[in-house]
């Protein structure tokens, strides 16, 4: 059995203009150790995906379907005392900025301390030990000194680290980190991310890791589930899915990466912008802007505006695309590449 | 081809489908203190043809019927819907002729208020350096000393050094100056604050390189920009300066009994409340309160409207 | 750092400062000291050689850094009234407005915290809806009206006979709806003697009762305020990043509310409410008016009317100390909350 299963999860936000749907029917699993890339243009509801994972999201957004099973236990429909009991504990979360996430007016050894007794029983002397413990795995200069500190003392690259040593306190299961490394300078997100995966690797944690940064994804997680508008469009293993991605949108990404450019020229952008999530088109919602949406003789394929009823199995991967299941259907061997690019 | 006057919708229907009125027309507390306010405005407006009596005509005073109880009590006359005071003047006469009063130096303190903390922070902000520091200091210590405070003072110093007779002679024009000297550091430090915001973003600069004279950009192209901010105070500080002008009237630094504002009338009424004529004080009062809340409850609205950082989600 | 405490105090002295000079300008021009030594029967010439013996016709600036000085050992001359020091004068009266501003701050303290946290965290619960109706009734009530509505109500008692009084339920309503009224609303009662100049309210149960009625008139105007503010600060805070990183550690509602949220809400609460309980000095005016509660503000206010300008002055001075002390131990105060601000130099 899967560490976390995520089934048809659906989450909505009611605004005062009406319903938006910032999840739909999102499904994946995770196994003990595993690590998993969320990717996606900001806006295609990653970061809603990591908070739903934890029950934590706010009013005006609510759950409204779907479930979410950790551990066998069934997150979406239990109470909010047994929830704070697995929040931080079972599952821990790394935030975006961490300039943003320590509470200014606490000491960080009270921030860590306090963790550590929501969920276990324990002295503050013996929680000040592990807090120690943890910053020094870290690893971060005297960390005694540390405990003592307030945020704004610290460099938000050091305050990174912290927050993974709090994510880090209670051995977690999982981690949830939601662009760990988006907010600090170039030249400490490699040090960040690599500490992220080793720490992760060495106490055997799944790792969820939400990013726009398909280059991280590659070099850190196993398998890799790609979003846009709410929707999983793409997933299955990151390999795979970075030399041979089946999606048009996923395609796209990849190529808009810098090093897929040929120097001198420009970078390959996806033309137009994300929709937002109030206005959603119909069918599939990429198809504005897919090069795919159309016959040979240039006129818009009808069945892209047509809902795609789920997901076809291409190689190791499942792809929710209607010239996919095409492919896959007339040709057993879609994977072809040299095939694949004379499609269109 | 569409004329560039046809694609571009007029004033009036931009007003007409701007978020202002969609909340508006959503809003029943809106429109009922809207229609209130502008009632008692009206009210206010037409006292001489609406006044059963003239208050500041000694002639048609009748001492003999003071401190007569508004009609549900027993004991009342019905020629006085809501009373008499106690120098037999008809209560109903006296409030309408009050709220005149209040309303006039609240406007005439605003604007006098606004005249000057506008300047002020244009100046300040635009300007920055040592105009910014003398003024934002000045603003500073006049609101850390609280700007009733600062009303009573200079109140007290005017009639000390005119005396009594002149005072009450000019007190509308010197209450207006009272309240509007003492209230315009809120003008400034939010005109200030929104000049700062505006002053960094490109088109001023844009009209700084096109060689536009200080006068001109802050008047013609910061100022438009920070009107919502200004608007939405101008409510709340209205409902100040009427609260104000009432303070110092109660302190006797106000409005004369003899052209009594709403302050005035509750002051003068407030020695009977021992005897029993609670009305005297406490009509005007209710009167008084409905105002201030009316304006009150419209300035919370429109700031909640205005403000963009409040409807996010 | 010391830095800090440097620039408040520096800032503090200038305030005093305009105080003084616009306390002096007051002197200069409205008070007349030889009219009031030896009155109007006395030749001019007898007045002029007065004057220039007193120094009243030495240059602007001599006379202020003498009336300066004199300041600085807290002498600012006779009151015409009462014909004794005014800073005796103050100090009989200045015990009662303190412990009239204790009271109300007391109060506020005490009833803004629990209602502004309350309804930050339960914006849509009818009660919290109840409490921004009532505050922004109450910011629309001015605190003499209110004084005087309390009166009403709780001393003079109000007798409503709107129901029919001969059914059982017009009865009951009427009886409700009344009051017999019965609280003192008129000086300080029975007050107990501490030291010097001081005597307290709190000591006695009937010191007590007339405290209440003006403290509650008093706090009328600034509860609506602070509760407003502690209300849209807390607000803010429960939408920032590091309390949605301490739910996602499992901390306890409890604690994020009461520690996390609360510690941060307080700090901007702290500057604003210093600079609101220096005003509330200024509304000690109209509240002591009302209720004749026998402290600084109802002398001043006599004081104007006597045009007694010596007492005027030096409550002026008095009052300008009384602020500035505050908003200085707020500032620290504040620096002490605040650990970005650091006071001593070491690491907090």
């Amino acid at each position: 059995m899967a560490l976390l299963d995520v089934s048809n999860l659906d989450v909505r936000f009611a605004l005062r203009q009406g319903e938006v749907k910032a999840l739909r029917d999102v499904s994946f699993t995770l196994d003990r150790g595993e690590r998993l890339g969320i990717v996606g243009e900001s806006g295609a509801g990653k970061s809603v995906a990591a908070f739903t994972l934890l029950n934590l999201i706010a009013k005006p957004g609510y759950i409204a379907g779907g479930s979410i099973r950790f551990d066998g236990q069934e997150l979406t429909t239990m109470k909010p005392r047994q929830l704070q009991q697995i929040r931080g504990n079972k599952i821990s979360m790394i935030f975006q900025d961490p300039m943003m996430t320590l509470n200014p007016v606490l000491t960080i050894g009270e921030q860590m301390v306090e963790c550590l007794k929501a969920h276990r029983r324990i002295r503050t002397r013996a929680a000040r030990e592990i807090a120690l413990n943890k910053l020094r795995q870290v690893p971060i200069p005297s960390p005694e000194k540390r405990l003592d500190q307030y945020p704004h003392e610290l460099s938000g690259g050091m305050r990174q680290r912290i927050i993974i040593a709090i994510a880090l306190l209670l051995d977690p299961d999982i981690i949830v980190a939601d662009e760990p490394t988006t907010a600090l300078d170039v030249t400490i997100q490699a040090e960040i991310m690599s500490l992220l995966l080793e720490l992760c690797e060495k106490h055997n944690v799944a790792l969820v890791l939400i990013t726009h940064d398909l280059g991280v994804v590659s070099q850190v997680t196993q398998r890799t589930l790609v979003m846009y508008a709410g929707r999983v469009i793409e997933q299955g293993p990151t390999r795979e899915i970075i030399n041979d991605a089946q999606h048009p949108y996923t395609q796209g990404l990849i190529n808009a990466l810098p090093q897929m450019a040929t120097p001198g020229s420009r970078l390959n952008q996806i033309p137009g912008a994300m929709p937002t999530l109030s206005r959603i088109p119909s069918g599939c919602a990429f198809h504005p802007r897919c090069s795919f949406a159309f016959n040979d003789d240039g006129s818009p394929r009808r069945d892209c505006r047509e809902v795609i009823p789920g997901f076809v199995r291409s190689g190791n991967c499942d792809v929710a695309c209607h010239m996919v299941r095409d492919l896959v259907e007339n040709n057993s061997d879609a994977r072809d590449p040299v095939e694949f690019q004379e499609a269109p | 081809m569409t004329t560039s006057a046809s694609a571009a919708p007029s004033r009036w229907a931009r007003f007409r489908d701007s978020y202002l009125v969609y909340s508006f027309k959503r809003d029943l507390i809106a429109q009922v203190c809207l229609v209130t306010f502008l009632g008692m405005v009206l009210a206010a407006v037409l006292a001489p043809w609406l006044a059963p009596m003239n208050p500041y005509d000694l002639a048609q005073i009748d001492i003999l019927a003071s401190e007569l109880p508004p009609f549900w009590i027993d004991g009342s006359d019905p020629t006085y819907v809501l009373g008499t005071d106690a120098q037999g003047r008809d209560l109903l006469s006296t409030i309408l002729y009050g709220a005149r009063v209040s309303l006039v130096i609240g406007f005439g303190a605003v604007i006098l208020q606004a005249m000057l903390g506008v300047t002020f922070g244009l100046l300040a902000g635009y300007l920055g350096g040592r105009v910014d520091a003398f003024l934002m200091r000045l603003a500073d210590i006049q609101l850390s000393f609280s700007t009733l405070m600062v009303a009573i003072i200079v109140g007290a110093v005017i009639k000390a050094t005119f005396g009594g007779a002149i005072y009450s002679e000019y007190a509308v024009i010197i209450l207006v100056l009272i309240i509007g000297l003492a209230e315009w550091p809120q003008y400034a430090r939010t005109v200030r604050a929104s000049v700062l915001a505006e002053r960094s973003k490109e088109y001023v600069d844009a009209a700084r390189v096109m060689g536009f004279r200080a006068k001109r950009i802050m008047f013609r192209h910061i100022l438009p920009n920070t009107l919502s901010p200004i608007f939405v105070i101008s409510t709340v500080q209205i409902a100040n300066a009427i609260i104000s002008e009432a303070a110092l009237s109660f302190l006797g630094l106000g409005m004369p009994e003899t052209q009594p504002s709403l302050g005035s009338l509750i002051k003068s009424g407030f020695d009977y409340l021992q005897s029993g004529s609670w009305w005297i004080t406490l009509i005007p009062g209710a009167v008084l309160v409905v105002l201030v809340l009316v304006i009150n409850l419209l300035g919370d609205w429109l700031r909640d409207v205005m403000n963009p950082r409040l409807y996010k989600g | 750092m010391i830095a800090f405490l440097i620039k408040r105090l520096f800032h503090a002295l200038l305030v005093m400062f305009v105080i003084s000079v616009v306390s002096f300008a007051i002197q200069d021009n409205l008070g007349d000291p030889i009219q009031q030594m030896v009155g109007q029967s006395v030749p001019e010439s007898e007045r002029a050689e007065l004057r220039e013996e007193l120094g009243l016709n030495d240059p602007f600036l001599v006379q202020y850094l003498r009336f300066a000085e004199n300041a600085l050992h807290f002498d600012f001359g006779y009151s015409y009234f009462y014909n004794e020091p005014t800073t005796d004068v103050i100090m009989r009266h200045l015990p009662a407005t303190l412990e009239l501003v204790f009271a109300t701050t007391l109060l506020i303290i005490l009833l803004s915290v629990p209602i502004g946290v309350y309804s930050a965290i339960r914006p849509r619960s009818w009660l919290s809806r109840l409490f921004m109706g009532v505050s922004i009734v109450g910011i629309s009530i001015p605190v003499f009206l209110t004084a005087i509505v309390l009166i009403q109500i709780f001393a003079i008692g109000i007798h409503v006979s709107l129901f029919p009084a001969d059914t059982a339920w017009g009865a009951w309503l009427n009886g409700l709806l009344s009051t017999s009224g019965g609280m003192p609303a008129y000086g300080r009662g029975d007050v107990t003697h501490v030291f010097g100049t001081w005597d307290t309210n709190f000591a006695s149960l009937n010191g007590l009762t007339y405290l209440v009625l003006p403290a509650i008139s008093l706090a009328s105007i600034m509860l609506p305020l602070f509760i407003r503010l502690i209300r849209a600060e807390m607000m803010e805070v429960l939408q920032s990043e590091y309390i949605k990183f301490a739910k996602a550690k499992g901390i306890s509602m409890r604690r994020i509310y009461f520690l996390h949220a609360l510690k941060n809400t307080m700090l901007p609460v702290i500057t604003v409410g210093g600079v609101q309980i220096g005003t509330l000095v200024a509304y000690t005016i109209l509240t002591e008016t009302v209720f004749q509660w026998p402290g600084v503000g109802l002398m001043f206010l006599d004081a104007i009317q006597r045009s007694d300008i010596p007492l005027i002055v030096t409550y002026l001075m008095v009052v300008g100390l009384i602020f500035v002390i505050t908003n200085t131990v707020v500032d620290l105060i504040y620096g002490l909350v605040n650990p970005t601000v650091k006071l001593t130099g070491k690491p907090a």
